[in-house]
């Protein structure tokens, strides 16, 4: 996953991984040119750093790999998602979700780090709501993973609670103007889950094909449900 | 010494666009699960909690040039070194120079997915009653303070209105100093969007934060 290379436009030639990827991070983040002239630098100072942690017991090798295959192929959006559809289509579970959500996250088994205390917000014709951490980058991780580079971005961070229509706009959201925007900036140990409103021509669609249609982005609020069509 | 976070950016004129990202594009480039592994079971050794990593992170003096991970390397690696539990020269060396301190525990790879599934909840029960009750008025406090705080500047001086009790929880701006948990209770805190941002903010908009008990005051309505 850390490699999937399919958003890279370039593949002019036979690359090292680690190192088009350091490339791409800097235009990710702040657009800046990288500060390591020496490509594999921060490997290197990673690794070192790793060396003197294991000699000095304060870590279990063995854990670091547990804990990134962890982030990288278990937990993530698909468990939110999997939440969503449940609400879409249990009336009782969108209750229980409502009134709380920690107790029915945990209930489907998606529990523990940066997801302790956890409410729901839904999505409705008179209000969409948009979740933001103004402060780091605090995200309900449970639910769905690690958060996204914009997501932690100072432009996000900074514009989110201020202009969030110009934000939704760059997602290529654009919502009428009845629709009330509210900003949930997760300024404690609380995190947000956004239930986004179900798409129309969804009738009696079972859960895992609804879950399909519930995007990462549509639970942080930047996005909204795909449509059938757009499946 | 005048405490600076580089990490409250609310509000703020940043230059510059977003950059979508597909799903599933979790990591960048190698070193970046490595930094975040490293960080979660340095955690995993209770040497210190998560509000004092979060004001390592946001005090650092390049903060706004580094990127996320470089941000948690350059944390982990100060924390550790006010603890004296890894020098620089240490990881300039790539190899342990000096003794290892004590820690309370070490977080073994068969441990993980229990600790992680339990995480580390705030919520503790206190004995004093919450002052305030959804439905009311509420003023934030001004005053910049000299230490991590989560009252973020543009909800400073504010006006809002109380919609949720969340229970008591640990104080971070306490518990960031070291001076333990003082748990208080929390309070989600909605603000209209003019009373942020001045009679041009977007119709409609509101804005809520998470408050604990200390930063507000009753407001005559």
């Amino acid at each position: 996953m850390a490699h999937d290379p399919h958003h890279e436009p370039h593949h002019d030639h036979d690359h090292d991984h680690d190192h088009e990827h350091e490339h791409e991070r800097h235009g990710h983040d702040h657009g800046h040119d990288g500060d390591h002239s020496e490509l594999g630098a921060m490997d290197l100072r990673v690794r070192a750093l790793q060396s003197v942690l294991s000699q000095k017991g304060y870590i279990d090798p063995a854990a670091l790999d547990v804990l990134i295959d962890t982030y990288q192929s278990k937990i993530g959006p698909r468990n939110g998602a999997r939440v969503v559809a449940r609400a879409w289509v249990d009336p009782t579970y969108r209750e229980w979700l409502m009134r709380d959500a920690s107790a029915a996250i945990a209930s489907l088994d998606f529990t523990g780090r940066q997801g302790e205390h956890m409410i729901a917000v839904e999505n409705t014709d008179d209000q969409h709501n948009m979740v933001v951490c103004t402060l780091c980058s605090c995200y309900p991780w449970p639910v769905l993973g690690l958060p996204p580079t914009w997501y932690k971005s100072a432009v996000y961070r900074s514009r989110a609670v201020k202009d969030p229509r110009g934000v939704l706009a760059e997602f290529g959201v654009s919502l009428p103007d009845t629709t009330a925007i509210r900003v949930w900036d997760s300024t404690a140990e609380v995190r947000y889950l956004v239930v986004p409103q179900r798409p129309a021509g969804t009738e009696g669609w079972s859960e895992d094909r609804l879950a399909d249609l519930v995007t990462r982005d549509s639970m942080i609020g930047t996005g909204l449900a795909r449509t059938p069509e757009q499946r | 010494m005048t405490y600076t976070s580089h990490a409250d950016l609310g509000g703020q004129d940043v230059p510059g666009r977003i950059v979508q990202e597909p799903e599933g594009e979790v990591f960048h480039s190698a070193w970046e699960p490595r930094v975040l592994a490293l960080t979660l079971a340095m955690g995993g050794t209770g040497s210190w909690n998560i509000d004092q990593s979060r004001s390592v992170r946001e005090t650092l003096p390049a903060y706004a040039r580094m990127s996320y991970y470089e941000i948690w390397l350059a944390a982990l690696e100060r924390l550790m070194a006010d603890r004296l539990q890894v020098l620089p020269d240490e990881i300039e060396a790539g190899r342990m120079l000096y003794p290892p301190r004590e820690t309370k525990r070490v977080l073994r790879a068969a441990e993980v997915a229990a600790a992680l599934a339990k995480g580390s909840p705030t919520l503790r029960q206190i004995d004093s009653q919450p002052r305030f009750r959804a439905g009311d008025r509420v003023r934030t406090q001004v005053r910049h303070v000299e230490h991590h705080t989560r009252l973020p500047a543009y909800a400073r001086g504010k006006t809002g209105i109380v919609e949720h009790l969340h229970g008591a929880h640990v104080f971070a701006d306490a518990n960031a100093q070291g001076l333990g948990e003082q748990p208080q209770w929390l309070y989600t805190v909605v603000f209209d969007g003019r009373e942020l941002w001045g009679a041009n903010s977007a119709p409609g908009l509101r804005v809520s934060i998470d408050a604990w008990e200390c930063y507000l005051e009753h407001s005559a309505p």
